[in-house]
């Protein structure tokens, strides 16, 4: 552990806190002009959560610390998600826990967090969001287990930020038939992970065909701030981790100097404009999908990384 | 009018008959056999006696036949027609809520109009029925069938939304995602629309015909002018007739242009919604130049028609484009097209049965269209039919439809004299008091209303919008369907809640 990676880790938390909000802004921005629309800015999700913290919660009757406590919950699993992922920084001094495994697992728990809460309403709604996440959930994980696991044989290492340096020594590793399937599937999980189309319609004022927003449908005020907020930083974070798995130039290491970290998030925001950008434009073309076809889509995801993993071992360039 | 013979048929080709209560099942069931539909039940408070008309339609050849039965306002009852025809029952339903009058035999006499809230024994209809009562606190339980069973359990949705949308409860009985049995409970936006005509002055109901469902105001508009002017005789001549017939399919290519686009959005591709909007903004500003109102309104009244200029036609060509153009980029989706195909599927059987009209009856193979079976000018109408009966059929409707009413605009537009605001004088001598009805196909299907004027105030208007008879199809066609396909399955029936509480 060095002072610049405790300091780039600092940042990196800092960073994705802070952007987040601007990264959904932009996707919706970069979609309404796509549309033919003005938009609302960038900037609309800061002023929505302006406006949602600056009104009452209401807590519903009969519900438990469950539903009180999973925004918090969420929202500080998210920053630890933030901390841990190789976005700014690969020299966190949380790099010891940076685990391939430990990632998915905390996701995991900020999913699991969110069904519990719905449950504990006791609302239809809330049922059938929960059960529809639980249903996606299932079959992302291990979607996205297999996918990242392709590109952890290079590396001998499921740590991520170990990946993301091996990427950094030989880009060109990335460019190969296992790398191109395991990118693939990671879409389709990160898609699906942060509810967007063809799996959800953030967009959506049809509650009967939600899925994340039927969840949350319940909450209020500050509390649906805090779940709005953590959904913008779990966008940001498996966006950044895509981003840094495939061109992780301007990484900052343990031993870069401010000029180093300042230059790391430049990076990493630029990279994520671009991905999240493509993302929100190929969007635009989607519908979503009938519910009953997206396990189809994810079970394509879970064999492409299959497939990458087939691959790696077969096709992929000799280690020396 | 006291006591007596109805009012003499005034209308062209329309008879009456006064029959006592005991005859009505029996003759109701040689009308129908005779393949005429039941298009509308009116009671009227005559005041020392209540009547109840039913209106028998046909066509080819076209026939419209009415029963009237007169009733003890002591004990109003009527024999059920409901075994007969599924509509007859719910306009006894409705006839009883409204009138009090009560349907005898009937299988299901529950409330339909009538909230729980609701005084009991209150029927705002009757005469000096007054101001409404205060509403009880305290609602009776409105029992929606429950369904049994593992793993079963009931979604509530509204009557508030979540988008800016009607209001309507419909309670959805769900195994896993399956949507085993959806009850819709209406009603909410009920205004006592008939009763607002009460007393009106013939001139002045027009504007209230107009505002009875908002999209489908020329139709709602044309339908009450045609049924005054049945009543009164009054002939307004074959140019009038063509320069309506134009409104009306200009509203007709409006609202088919929106409902594209919102079919395409409940599917999340909301870049061809924006497409759709864009051309039904179009189609606004049209109005306000053909008509001096966004929504089609003001151009249509008793004894005549007012345009301020005749549609661009180079523009309705655009906009007939655009909307092709929106419908081949939705169906271009292959997503889009699997979730239009073979969702929530309305069989012929159960389409004709139900009594369903316009665009949700011809998706499903039922040739009915008003503009061909009760033909009001000289224009040939080729009604558009599918007989899918699924989302993509009733999608394919209204696009084929707003082709065709483009066709059907040029060549109206072409003929259309250089007057293009016609009014004919009301005819001398008026019968003290008169009936009419008029039958208009406006955008979702056949609208019906029925007047009876004294002197020269409005006795009575009963208004029967499709939305009506098209309601009680939607769970029907939403068996077995998933619950996140509802709101398509929904938006292709696209019926007015406005239109059918009233």
């Amino acid at each position: 552990m060095t002072l610049s990676g405790a300091a780039g880790a600092v940042v990196q938390v800092a960073a994705v806190a802070a952007g987040s909000p601007m990264l959904v802004g932009w996707m919706r921005q970069v979609r309404a002009r796509l549309e033919g629309r003005a938009g609302a800015g960038a900037l609309q999700p800061y002023r929505e959560l302006r406006k949602l913290a600056g009104k009452q919660d209401v807590t519903p009757e009969g519900t438990t610390a469950v539903f009180s406590l999973a925004p918090a919950l969420v929202a500080g699993v998210m920053l630890v998600c933030a901390a841990v992922v190789p976005t700014v920084t690969v020299a966190s001094p949380l790099d010891s826990i940076a685990d391939l495994f430990v990632v998915v697992g905390l996701l995991l728990v900020a999913t699991v967090a969110l069904v519990l809460a719905a449950l504990d309403t006791g609302t239809p709604f809330g049922g059938i969001g929960a059960s529809r996440e639980t249903t996606i959930a299932a079959l992302v994980e291990p979607a996205i287990l297999v996918a990242v696991y392709s590109l952890s044989i290079r590396a001998s290492s499921s740590n991520l930020a170990a990946i993301v340096r091996a990427t950094e020594r030989r880009p060109g590793d990335v460019l190969t038939p296992a790398g191109a399937l395991a990118f693939a599937a990671l879409v389709v999980v990160i898609v699906a992970e942060t509810g967007r189309l063809p799996v959800d319609n953030p967009a959506t004022h049809l509650e009967l065909t939600m899925v994340h927003e039927a969840m949350v449908l319940e909450y209020s005020g500050s509390r649906l701030a805090i779940l709005e907020w953590a959904a913008a930083m779990r966008l940001a974070v498996l966006v950044g981790l895509l981003a840094n798995l495939y061109l992780p130039a301007g990484v900052a290491g343990p031993r870069s100097g401010p000029v180093g970290i300042v230059l790391g998030v430049l990076a990493i925001a630029a990279k994520v404009a671009v991905l999240a950008g493509a993302l929100a434009a190929a969007e635009v073309f989607v519908a979503k999908l009938r519910l009953f076809r997206v396990p189809e889509l994810l079970a394509g995801s879970y064999l492409l990384g299959l497939l990458a993993v087939t691959a790696a071992y077969f096709l992929g360039p000799r280690r020396a | 009018m006291t006591s007596g013979p109805p009012p003499e048929p005034a209308g062209a080709g329309r008879s009456a008959r006064v029959l006592p209560a005991s005859e009505l099942v029996a003759s109701a069931r040689e009308l129908l056999g005779r393949g005429q539909r039941l298009a509308l039940v009116a009671c009227h408070d005559d005041g020392d006696s209540l009547r109840a008309v039913y209106l028998f339609l046909g066509s080819r050849p076209e026939r419209r036949d009415e029963l009237h039965v007169l009733l003890d306002p002591a004990r109003p009852e009527v024999p059920t027609t409901a075994g007969l025809c599924f509509p007859g029952g719910r306009f006894e339903r409705e006839m009883h809520d409204l009138f009090g009058v009560v349907p005898v035999g009937h299988p299901l006499p529950r409330r339909l109009v009538r909230h729980s809230s609701w005084p009991a024994g209150w029927y705002p209809m009757r005469r000096g029925a007054g101001d409404p009562p205060p509403f009880a606190a305290r609602s009776d339980p409105y029992p929606f069938l429950e369904v049994e069973g593992t793993g079963v359990y009931e979604i509530p949705v509204g009557p508030i939304h979540a988008g800016i949308i009607e209001p309507g409860h419909f309670r959805f009985s769900v195994v896993g995602e399956t949507i085993l049995k959806l009850k819709a409970r209406l009603w909410f936006l009920h205004r006592g629309m008939e009763r607002c005509f009460e007393g009106r002055r013939v001139a002045d109901g027009v504007v209230l015909a107009e505002r009875i469902s908002g999209d489908t105001s020329a139709a709602h508009g044309l339908a009450y002018a045609r049924a005054v002017e049945d009543a009164l005789g009054w002939d307004v001549g074959p140019d009038v007739r063509r320069l309506r017939a134009l409104v009306l399919e200009l509203e007709r290519i409006t609202n088919h242009v929106a409902d594209l686009g919102a079919l395409a959005n409940d599917a999340g591709l909301s870049v061809v919604n924006g497409h759709a909007l864009a051309l039904r903004e179009r189609m606004l500003r049209m109005a306000e130049r053909v008509t001096g109102h966004r929504l089609w309104r003001g151009a249509i009244h008793p004894g005549g028609v007012r345009l301020a200029s005749l549609p661009d036609p180079r523009e309705l060509a655009e906009v007939a484009r655009g909307a092709d153009e929106v419908a081949r980029n939705a169906l271009g989706n292959t997503t889009v097209r699997d979730r239009f195909e073979g969702t929530a599927v309305l069989r012929a059987d159960d389409a004709s049965a139900l009594g369903c009209l316009g665009v949700v009856a011809r998706a499903s193979g039922i040739r009915v269209d008003a503009r061909a079976d009760h033909p009001a000018c000289d224009l040939a109408v080729d009604p558009v039919v599918r007989d899918g009966g699924d989302v993509l059929a009733r999608f394919l409707v209204r696009r084929d439809e707003v082709a065709a009413s483009v066709g059907l605009v040029a060549v109206l537009s072409s003929e259309a004299g250089a007057r293009l605001s016609l009014a004919h004088p009301a005819p001398r001598e008026a019968r003290p008091t008169s009936s009419g009805i008029g039958i208009v196909e406006g955008s979702r299907g056949t609208i019906v209303h029925r007047v009876e004027i004294d002197g020269e105030l409005l006795a009575r208007v009963k208004v029967v919008d499709p939305s009506w008879f098209n309601w009680p199809a939607l769970p029907v066609a939403l068996a077995d369907t998933i619950v996140p396909d509802f709101p398509l399955a929904n938006k292709s029936f696209g019926l007015s809640y406005a239109g059918n509480d009233l």
